[in-house]
């Protein structure tokens, strides 16, 4: 088994008081070591996803998969201990806002020497030249100093930088990225980017990149699973966008006004019920 | 020549007190004529929102002069006949919007707090109607409603007092690309149908593409450059900020960057 991941059948589900409501609705999707975007709204499952691969859909929700497996191993029947083995030093996840997923009470450099430490056995000094090296990989001028800044006292990008650093320094095998730049802005956006795009190639990790934008995935993806209320509608190679056919693809790619190519008016997606109802597209490799 | 609507001569605008007192806008010129879609772009902290706050009256230190529609405005405060005139609509309508009122009571305190008591039922309906929500969605609580229905109470609001100047802070950053289209598309035919006057804020320069007619490039409290919206669209950027600004924007849709587009144009 050469995959990363193989994924059979998922489902994520959340009681309400109104019934059940099913995030994603049985979803089969593998991983090698490529580079994998999901693409949809909020809501459609995608983030949901992510989560689910890692354990950390909390009670009273409920993961069910047929298959759930990282290179063979199953993650639905691992222990607790397990699974905290798993996070961080074989798949590692990087949120949406940096501003709430660093400790705010400890120092950048303490934040990444702990998630060296906790995965590697390292003393103090070898952590800290490691931690240096890292900042100095994610493109960090004077990261001496950075080391000793607490979050609060870095940029939105700069933070989205650290956060890749202690994300990829146990050297994961799987990254994954949940809208890692949606709180940026565009400037900064593709820098950052660009370094997570160049350090996933350098070490050969698997990437599932989650995104609401198409284009921008297409940049940085082989393949692209594009999800509708909870289900994959269609999957396609990156850079065979341009050829999609399911009208829910093409309307969004449709939707977003473009600076080279005006019109009078965007076009609104006009959702067709069938496309909920319709089974969910395989992306096993 | 049409009129100028809205006047800004020498804006600067401070934050902080004593020896902590920045200055983050430095002196900037701007003039948006009567019916005009007028851009301003820049990152995070370039101070674009603060020049609309500075207008509707959020911000108390500041120094030059604002006109719009002819009235000088004062330091803080406003006139009712000013927010009459001017309205403004916010990035996060998770935010803007007060949770525990009903979209119903939100509309009609906007008509209450300036004295219209007559047909404000039937006024509602046709605000709902106008933002494309039926009356159905009249009674409802913000929790109730999607990103983009928030959004458009949130524009309804702005529309209760038939404003003549709307400010639209990051309208679409927090929605969906598809949801985003639409509210674009809204935004386009109340201006047509109302003659309205947008000063609209956004880091996103395809849709300040899509929306403006002109462009104002803000870093750092300083415009660098204003440029006509078909200059920008045939990349004719003289600032190495705007250039810089439109490479990112155009590589991360896909398109190839600034240097190979120049390059395959001649």
């Amino acid at each position: 088994m050469s995959n990363l991941l193989d994924i059979e059948n998922l489902s994520v589900r959340f009681p309400t008081r109104s019934g059940t409501f099913e995030a994603v609705r049985g979803i089969s999707l593998s991983l090698g070591k490529e580079r994998l975007g999901i693409v949809g709204e909020s809501g459609s499952g995608k983030s949901m996803t992510g989560r689910a691969i890692l354990g950390l859909i909390r009670k009273p929700g409920e993961v069910t998969a047929d298959r759930l497996e990282m290179q063979g191993e199953s993650l639905l029947t691992a222990s607790p201990k397990r699974m905290r083995a798993i996070r961080g030093k074989h798949i590692s996840m990087i949120m949406q806002d940096p501003k709430y997923s660093l400790n705010p009470v400890m120092t950048v450099g303490d934040q990444i020497i702990e998630a060296l430490r906790t995965h590697e056995k390292v003393n103090k000094a070898q952590a800290r030249a490691r931690a240096l090296e890292m900042l100095d990989a994610v493109a960090i001028r004077e990261p001496e100093r950075v080391m000793k800044l607490y979050p609060h006292e870095v940029s939105g990008g700069m933070g989205q930088r650290i956060m890749i650093a202690m994300m990829l320094i146990p050297n994961p095998e799987i990254l994954i990225a949940d809208e890692p730049t949606s709180a940026l802005d565009v400037s900064v956006q593709l820098q950052v980017l660009e370094i997570m795009d160049r350090l996933v190639r350098e070490r050969g990790m698997g990437l599932i990149f989650i995104s609401h934008d198409l284009n921008l995935v297409a940049g940085f993806c082989d393949r692209v699973a594009v999800m509708y209320a909870g289900r994959i509608v269609e999957v396609c190679e990156a850079g065979k966008l341009h050829e999609a056919k399911h009208p829910y693809t093409l309307g969004l790619l449709n939707s977003v006004p473009d600076l080279e190519r005006p019109r009078p008016r965007l076009e609104a997606l006009t959702r067709d019920p069938a496309w909920r109802e319709a089974p969910s597209v395989s992306a096993m490799l | 020549m049409s009129q100028t609507e809205i006047q800004i001569e020498g804006l600067e605008v401070f934050f902080g007190d004593g020896h902590e007192r920045t200055r983050v806008v430095h002196g900037i010129d701007l003039s948006v004529a009567q019916g005009e879609s007028y851009g301003l772009v820049g990152e995070s902290g370039s101070g674009k929102s603060t020049v609309l706050r500075a207008l509707v009256g959020l911000v108390p230190d500041w120094h030059g002069a604002m006109r719009v529609g002819g009235e000088s405005l004062q330091r803080l405060g406003r006139s009712k006949e000013f927010y009459r005139r001017v309205q403004m609509v916010f990035q996060d309508p998770y935010a803007s919007l007060h949770p525990r009122q009903t979209v119903d009571r939100v509309l009609s305190e906007t008509l209450a707090l300036h004295g219209i008591r007559d047909g404000v039922d039937a006024r509602i309906d046709r605000l709902l109607e106008q933002v494309g929500l039926g009356g159905g969605f009249r009674f409802r609580y913000p929790h109730q409603l999607s990103g983009g229905q928030r959004q458009r109470v949130a524009i309804a609001r702005a529309l209760a007092l038939d404003p003549k100047v709307m400010l639209f802070d990051e309208p679409t950053s927090a929605l969906d690309v598809s949801v985003q289209a639409e509210i674009l598309n809204l935004l386009s035919d109340l201006r047509s149908e109302f003659g309205l006057t947008y000063l609209m804020v956004s880091h996103d320069l395809g849709v300040i593409g899509h929306m403006c007619d002109r462009v104002a490039v803000m870093q750092t409290g300083e415009i660098v450059e204003t440029l006509e919206v078909d200059a920008m669209r045939k990349l004719q950027a003289e600032h190495p900020y705007t250039r810089h600004l439109l490479d990112s924007a155009l590589r991360s849709s896909g398109h190839a960057g600034m240097a190979e587009v120049q390059r395959t144009a001649g």
